[in-house]
């Protein structure tokens, strides 16, 4: 049945030429579509950490070079932030994740390896090592905190008071080097404004300074020097003053950057490999339109009972219409997105665009799981098919239930982020999640919205919903072919 | 041969069929009249597994026809000339359907030409007029060389050319000892193509009889069958 059903569907014109557009709209929209990017190449090279991951690493550090064991004691007694814009001028602004706080790091080259304890704008005490791993602290606003070192281990520890100290945690640095640079350092990553809970944002540079005291090393003692890791800020926004002064033992230290991993929403570069395959949606509607149709048509002119007659037995209709759509689309999707997204990754380096590095094992994922999901949204659009019988009453069910969750939620940011993420977890359009690329880190303020390609679920979980959705639907066809008559 | 036992089957409160009952037999045309919503369609329907009946039973050579593993081989039938695909060209509409019989794609061939539709293969099956849809409807009843076909209302929108084509063509499957079942409304039609009429009005039959028999008690098809209908009594022939 399956033969004759294929046979069907290549033998009307129409279809065919459908397909073969949604093809192409996978394939090229996303180029068509590309951006340009005012970096050159050198400047897009992508700032890396020591596990190979994008990274920030802009703050201003006093300190001085310490070798072999040892402990760094301070006391961040106060931390504000503001913002400058040529408007307002200086206002003062709540930064939840502006750092303040002692530091063992590598070396001043940014993207090396260190560790931090630190006092943050909302968010308490953290210990932070090598960009991506976070563990909380007590909730202080000001504290003693205390880094020791033994060999390649780092223990931190906070106190509200000096005397008592809790210890936070203990990282394990494989290849910190003997000499490291110790101190204090400052900075205050980009703030954002969302504006109405909807995922559009509005941010400018921020600038953090605080006010250090009780500060102890227990190394040969040599004098403190600042440093404005990865050099001054520059950019539109330039203002942020970074650098200290000192009096006594009091030190006011401002800086301004992150040290953090680097994310793709608006916040950073804006850019993720699922912006190469924008044609999704195009295809999605095309092939989802197909499979309705693929069934109501046969309703709509009787042929269906010419169908049945010939197969007496409905479920295997369905299982081969199903077979023949779902195989097309999954053919359509793979071939269009093994163009887009090579081809997109190499238009949008050449257009000078940023865009953070993909594993290929990742791309293939992107590329194989596009496919997958159009071919499954477009069974469900058949196993709907079957059940309304009617075209419009079809087609109107599968755009309002697959394509415009995932035009709201994805194309453009129209609807509040709350909203989006829900219907990105419970429509079938969650399944697009295995265009995901990117990472969330709840240590980095971000708009992590579906249109930003940071999506409520995992991609295999969002495939799941998809694969939920469409067997309902399908077990719901079959039940309904097997009482009512065609 | 086709058997129809208690037939019965009512769409919410309208009663389709009422203990429909008959038997088609072999090597002759069988005539299958009665008034719009008298249950033609519905049991040709019942007979193909596509409706359900609520209670009785059909059987296709002693087969429920859901139980045939390539039924087109054992049952060819025509229930609608308009369910086609109209972008499809007949060729292709043929060669799905043989494709699901395991059918050889020729037989799409084979099929068009004694239809007479060999020279329209290719065009498509949307820009037919309804003559040469039924020939096509017709075509596809014939792929698999049934035994049993069925038909409703072939001839309309025939042309008189077509209608003499279609009794000849009818009747030489019969002779070849086809089980051949023909609705229509056209009972002059009947009288010259049919051997046995089933009369039937309310869902359940009223008349099945020779036509010779039926012949003998009225002038013509037509008058025995406005007979039958308008008073609906309830009328077996003696023949078989």
């Amino acid at each position: 049945m399956i033969a004759a059903e294929w046979l069907k569907f290549r033998t009307v014109r129409g279809w065919v030429v459908a397909v073969v557009i949604a093809l192409a709209a996978v394939a090229f929209l996303g180029l068509t579509d590309s951006q340009h990017g005012s970096c050159d190449v050198s400047a897009c090279t992508p700032l890396l950490g020591p596990g190979g991951e994008p990274v920030t690493d802009n703050f201003y550090l006093v300190g001085s070079a310490a070798t072999g064991n040892g402990a760094v004691t301070a006391r961040v007694s106060a931390l504000t932030s503001g913002v400058r814009t040529p408007r307002t001028g200086n206002q003062r602004v709540t930064v939840p994740w502006a750092k303040a706080g002692i530091i063992l790091k590598a070396s001043l080259g940014q993207g090396s390896a260190y560790v931090a304890i630190m006092v943050t704008g909302t968010h308490g005490v953290r210990m932070q090592d090598d960009f991506t791993a976070d563990i909380a602290g007590p909730p202080l606003k000001a504290a003693w905190m205390r880094l020791v070192r033994s060999g390649s281990t780092v223990t931190g520890y906070a106190s509200a008071d000096g005397t008592a100290w809790t210890k936070v945690g203990t990282v394990t640095l494989p290849g910190f080097p003997a000499t490291v640079r110790a101190g204090m350092f400052v900075t205050s990553p980009q703030y954002t404004q969302t504006s109405l809970g909807v995922a559009a944002v509005s941010g400018e540079a921020s600038q953090s300074a605080a006010a250090f005291d009780d500060v102890s090393m227990s190394w040969p003692a040599t004098s403190l020097t600042g440093t404005d890791v990865g050099g001054p800020s520059t950019g539109p926004a330039a203002g942020p003053v970074a650098g200290f002064t000192r009096d006594g033992g009091h030190y006011t230290i401002a800086g301004s950057g992150d040290i953090a991993p680097a994310t793709d929403g608006p916040s950073g570069s804006g850019v993720t490999l699922a912006q190469t395959l924008v044609g999704t949606f195009l295809a999605l509607i095309i092939l989802v339109v197909i499979g309705a149709m693929f069934v109501t048509a046969e309703y709509r002119r009787g042929l269906i009972r010419v169908t049945f007659a010939a197969c007496p037995n409905h479920g295997r209709v369905l299982a081969a219409k199903a077979c023949v759509t779902g195989g097309t689309a999954f053919a359509a999707g793979l071939a269009g997105a093994a163009v887009a997204v090579p081809l997109g990754l190499r238009v949008l380096r050449d257009n000078g665009v940023y865009l953070a590095p993909v594993p290929m094992l990742t791309q293939i994922r992107v590329i194989v799981g596009t496919a997958a999901v159009l071919a499954l949204c477009t069974v469900l659009a058949v196993a709907i098919g079957l059940i309304a019988r009617r075209g419009i009453a079809a087609v109107t069910a599968v755009i309002a239930l697959v394509v415009l969750p995932y035009l709201l939620a994805v194309t453009t940011p129209v609807i509040p982020l709350d909203v989006a993420n829900w219907l990105m977890r419970l429509t079938p359009a969650a399944a697009f999640a295995v265009q995901q690329t990117v990472i969330q880190y709840s240590q980095v303020d971000e708009v992590y919205a579906p249109a930003y390609g940071y999506w409520p679920l995992p991609a295999w979980g969002g495939f799941a919903v998809l694969l939920a959705w469409t067997a309902v639907a399908l077990v719901l066809a079959t039940i309904l072919l097997n009482r009512r008559d065609a | 041969m086709i058997d129809v036992t208690h037939l019965r089957k009512s769409y919410g409160g309208t009663v389709a069929l009422d203990d429909m009952t008959f038997t088609v037999h072999p090597g002759r045309v069988t005539g299958f009249a009665g008034p719009n919503g008298a249950g033609k369609s519905t049991t040709m329907r019942v007979i193909l597994g596509l409706d359900r009946a609520d209670a009785g039973t059909t059987l296709v050579n002693g087969k429920p026809y859901r139980a045939l593993r390539h039924p087109l081989r054992h049952v060819g039938s025509l229930l609608d000339a308009g369910a086609l695909q109209p972008g499809r060209s007949a060729r292709n509409h043929l060669r799905w359907l043989a494709r699901s019989q395991d059918l050889p794609l020729a037989r799409a061939g084979e099929v068009l030409e004694l239809t007479g539709l060999a020279g329209a293969a290719r065009r498509k099956a949307g820009g037919f007029s309804l003559g040469m849809r039924q020939r096509l409807g017709i075509a596809a009843a014939l792929l698999g060389d049934p035994g049993i076909l069925m038909f409703d209302e072939p001839f309309n929108g025939m042309d008189p050319e077509g209608i003499v084509w279609l009794r000849g063509f009818l009747r030489a499957l019969a002779a070849e000892g086809r089980t051949v079942l023909v609705s229509s409304h056209l009972m002059s039609e009947m009288q010259d193509t049919a051997d046995h009429v089933i009369v039937v009005g309310r869902g359940r039959v009223i008349a099945d009889d020779s036509v010779a028999g039926m012949l003998r008690r009225w002038p013509s098809l037509e008058a025995a069958y406005l007979d039958l209908t308008r008073t609906a009594v309830e009328y077996r022939g003696g023949v078989q």
